[in-house]
């Protein structure tokens, strides 16, 4: 059997390239897939905690459902802010925004 | 009957209130408003005397308020004393209320004047009513308050508005002192009213604490009655319309300080060195006046000067003993003063100008004034059978039976000069030539009326305390026990004080009628720096100038100035270092998401190396 070490560098492997995207995407679609990655890291290691701990009842699994399921609502409503932003600014790249400025 | 003497301060305070809300609409029906309250309280102030001849007494209206187990009631008090001033405030107050009709038709705030007015009379009918301290001091700023608004009355004069505030100020320290007497007077006897004055017994624990209550109620007197040192808000006073100084700063509020200590005189005569020093204070007062009195050329302000020698002279009458001298003098002077002041008010009103060296044989011109002016005259210098002889009299016998021989010789020359500088400024202004243009008149009814009905009263109210009258008031108006009989074997005094009043007028006639046997220039000449010190007022506002005001000024420039740099420096420096510090710390914030969440990852990152590096250090 895989031990559980590998797991867990693949969920961080993911999770590194995840916030390396984020943090320098331009484009915020790519941002968002680039959230998905990191969503995806915690997913895996979800799992195989539950595989390798042994818990009966596949908690872990649930939970990365639920995971699943909010990520993809989650990506929905940044989606809709990017088509708002979009039309506001003609733009979809991030450095080109700064709203949040005083 | 009494029992109406509540309602006579609160006729004029009712005109007071139509007059300042609806003065717009009423117009010149606003001076009928305070003449018709006016006279009310007159009529009530009769029923007044009436009930108090018949035996009735003061009453209590109601209680006030109550602090612990003190209690402090609305008290009306009604005796000998109160019921003259009231009679001479509400005839006087009437009189010249009629007199403003003329004297201030068509000034621009014609209601507002009524208002005022009419504020006066009901806070110093107030005054002279209140039984305890409390109430007194009440209204003894409201008139305070009312001299202020009316010598400024005419504001737009620098100089009227400049009087105003000195007028005010000045008395205000007198009036700091007398509420630190009533504060010390409480803690020394638990009362506010005049009624447990009397009985009084001082035990040595509280003996000093008395003495001082009495001088600093004292200082209250000498600001309102314009004594030494504090005199020197009186003449620049005469900036106000003249009716008003006829009314406030001669016949009423000024004697307010006389009747303060008249009606304190229990807690002055505990004490030998408080009556001295109202004997002095009053001589010294009575005196400075005078002189200055005697060089002045502003016919307003001879009589302001002479207003002063005067209530110096009851100050010095009551200092002596003589309450009812002092009282008796106080009830004449506001006739023949309000009077005086009238009819130098008549006289400017047909001159437009207040110089007497510019006036001269108004006496034909202007009869009625004329006429009225020589009798007020003749009863302020001491003539006999006018008012003034009467009441002065009184005093000087005070002053000789007390046995001060140098405070005797003040009142006698205090006399003298009275009647030099009255004969001076009547000789001046209605006698001899006239001395330029001028385009003198004879004053409306509603002013010459008033003036006759004064000069009534001046050359008649003297009687009252006469031999003619079996010396009615000196019966009415004492102090402790009735005299007895017949105690006034006079006449030696009476011959003098006869004799120094035409004496003065001789030589007022000499030197400015008599074919000007002496020139009064010559004169002038030889007494060079003696006139300089007169003229100059002794100097005692530039010494006040430079000793009180100049400090003052400075430590308020001080003030300003640290105010400005230190205080205001700190708040703005607090604001400064703020603002540096946000400046330098805003381009953090770049609006930009993904640098927010480097940082955020930096720190997380941070935090997992500190927490291992923690763990790896401890095992």
């Amino acid at each position: 059997m895989i031990p559980l070490n590998y797991f867990l560098i693949l969920g961080a492997f993911l999770f590194c390239i995840g916030i390396l995207g984020v943090l320098t995407r331009r484009n915020v679609v790519g941002i968002l897939i680039s959230i998905e990655l990191i969503l995806n890291a915690a997913n895996i290691n979800l799992v195989a905690f539950n595989k390798y701990l042994g818990t009966p009842d596949g908690l872990g699994q649930i939970f990365s459902l639920f995971v699943i399921a909010i990520a993809a609502a989650a990506s929905v409503v940044g989606l809709v802010l990017v088509i708002a932003i979009y039309r506001n600014g003609k733009s979809v790249y991030a450095d080109q925004y700064n709203l949040m400025k005083w | 009957m009494v029992s109406v003497a509540h309602l006579i301060p609160l006729f004029p305070f009712l005109a007071f209130a139509a007059n300042i809300l609806f003065g717009r609409r009423l117009k010149s029906a606003s001076a009928i408003v305070s003449v018709l309250a006016s006279s009310i309280s007159l009529v009530l102030s009769l029923i007044v005397f009436k009930g108090l001849l018949d035996g009735e007494c003061s009453y209590l209206l109601g209680k006030w308020l109550t602090i612990n187990d003190v209690s402090i009631n609305f008290g009306v008090n009604v005796d000998a004393l109160s019921v003259m001033m009231l009679l001479v405030v509400t005839i006087v107050g009437t009189l010249i209320e009629v007199y403003s009709i003329g004297y201030m038709r068509g000034d621009p705030r014609y209601s507002r004047y009524f208002a005022y007015i009419s504020l006066f009379m009901a806070s110093m009918l107030g005054l002279v009513l209140a039984d305890n301290f409390l109430m007194v001091y009440i209204f003894w700023e409201g008139v305070g308050l009312c001299s202020y608004l009316l010598i400024a009355f005419w504001f737009e004069r620098p100089a009227a508005a400049k009087a105003g505030l000195k007028a005010f100020v000045t008395t205000r320290i007198g009036d700091t002192g007398f509420l630190l007497g009533i504060f010390l007077l409480f803690l020394a006897t638990k009362t506010l009213y005049f009624s447990d004055l009397s009985h009084l017994v001082p035990v040595p624990q509280n003996e000093w604490m008395l003495t001082a209550a009495a001088l600093l109620i004292f200082c209250g007197a000498m600001g309102k009655s314009a004594q030494f040192p504090l005199h020197v808000w009186l003449p620049d006073a005469m900036e106000g319309p003249t009716a008003v100084s006829a009314l406030i700063h001669a016949a009423t509020m000024v004697a307010a300080g006389v009747y303060l200590v008249a009606r304190t005189y229990s807690l002055f005569v505990l004490n030998s060195f408080c009556l001295e020093t109202v004997a002095v204070i009053g001589g010294i007062s009575a005196l400075m006046a005078a002189t200055m009195a005697t060089v002045n050329n502003d016919i307003k302000r001879v009589l302001a000067y002479s207003t002063i020698s005067q209530l110096g002279l009851m100050m010095l009458g009551l200092g002596l003993g003589g309450y009812t001298a002092g009282t008796f003098h106080l009830m004449t002077h506001a006739f023949f003063k309000a009077l005086l002041f009238l009819c130098a008010g008549s006289v400017i009103h047909a001159v437009h100008t207040q110089d007497i060296q510019k006036m001269g044989g108004l006496l034909p011109k202007m009869k009625v004034t004329g006429i009225t002016f020589i009798i007020g005259t003749l009863a302020l210098a001491g003539v006999p059978p006018f008012a003034g002889f009467w009441s002065k009299d009184e005093i000087l016998l005070k002053a000789f039976q007390s046995g001060h021989v140098v405070l005797f010789g003040v009142a006698v020359l205090t006399s003298f000069l009275t009647a030099f500088y009255m004969a001076r400024l009547i000789f001046l202004v209605l006698f001899g030539k006239p001395r330029s243009d001028l385009p003198a008149h004879e004053s409306p009814k509603t002013m010459t009326v008033p003036l006759m009905v004064l000069a009534f009263f001046a050359a008649f109210v003297g009687l009252l305390g006469s031999p003619a009258t079996h010396h009615a008031f000196q019966g009415f108006v004492y102090f402790g026990v009735a005299p007895e009989g017949e105690t006034h074997a006079s006449n030696g005094i009476m011959l003098l004080s006869t004799a120094i009043g035409l004496l003065g007028i001789s030589l007022a006639y000499l030197l400015y009628m008599a074919g000007h046997k002496i020139l009064p220039v010559s004169v002038r000449a030889r007494f060079a720096p003696l006139y300089r010190l007169l003229l100059n007022k002794y100097y005692v506002d530039e010494i006040y100038e430079a000793v009180l005001v100049r400090p003052c000024l400075k430590l308020c420039e001080f003030s300003s100035t640290f105010d400005r740099l230190v205080v205001d420096g700190l708040v703005n420096g607090v604001a400064q270092v703020m603002q540096w510090v946000s400046a330098t710390l805003r381009p953090i914030q770049t609006g930009m998401v993904q640098n927010y969440l480097l940082i955020q990852v930096l720190g997380v990152i941070l935090f997992i190396l500190t927490v291992a590096g923690k763990i790896c250090f401890r095992f």
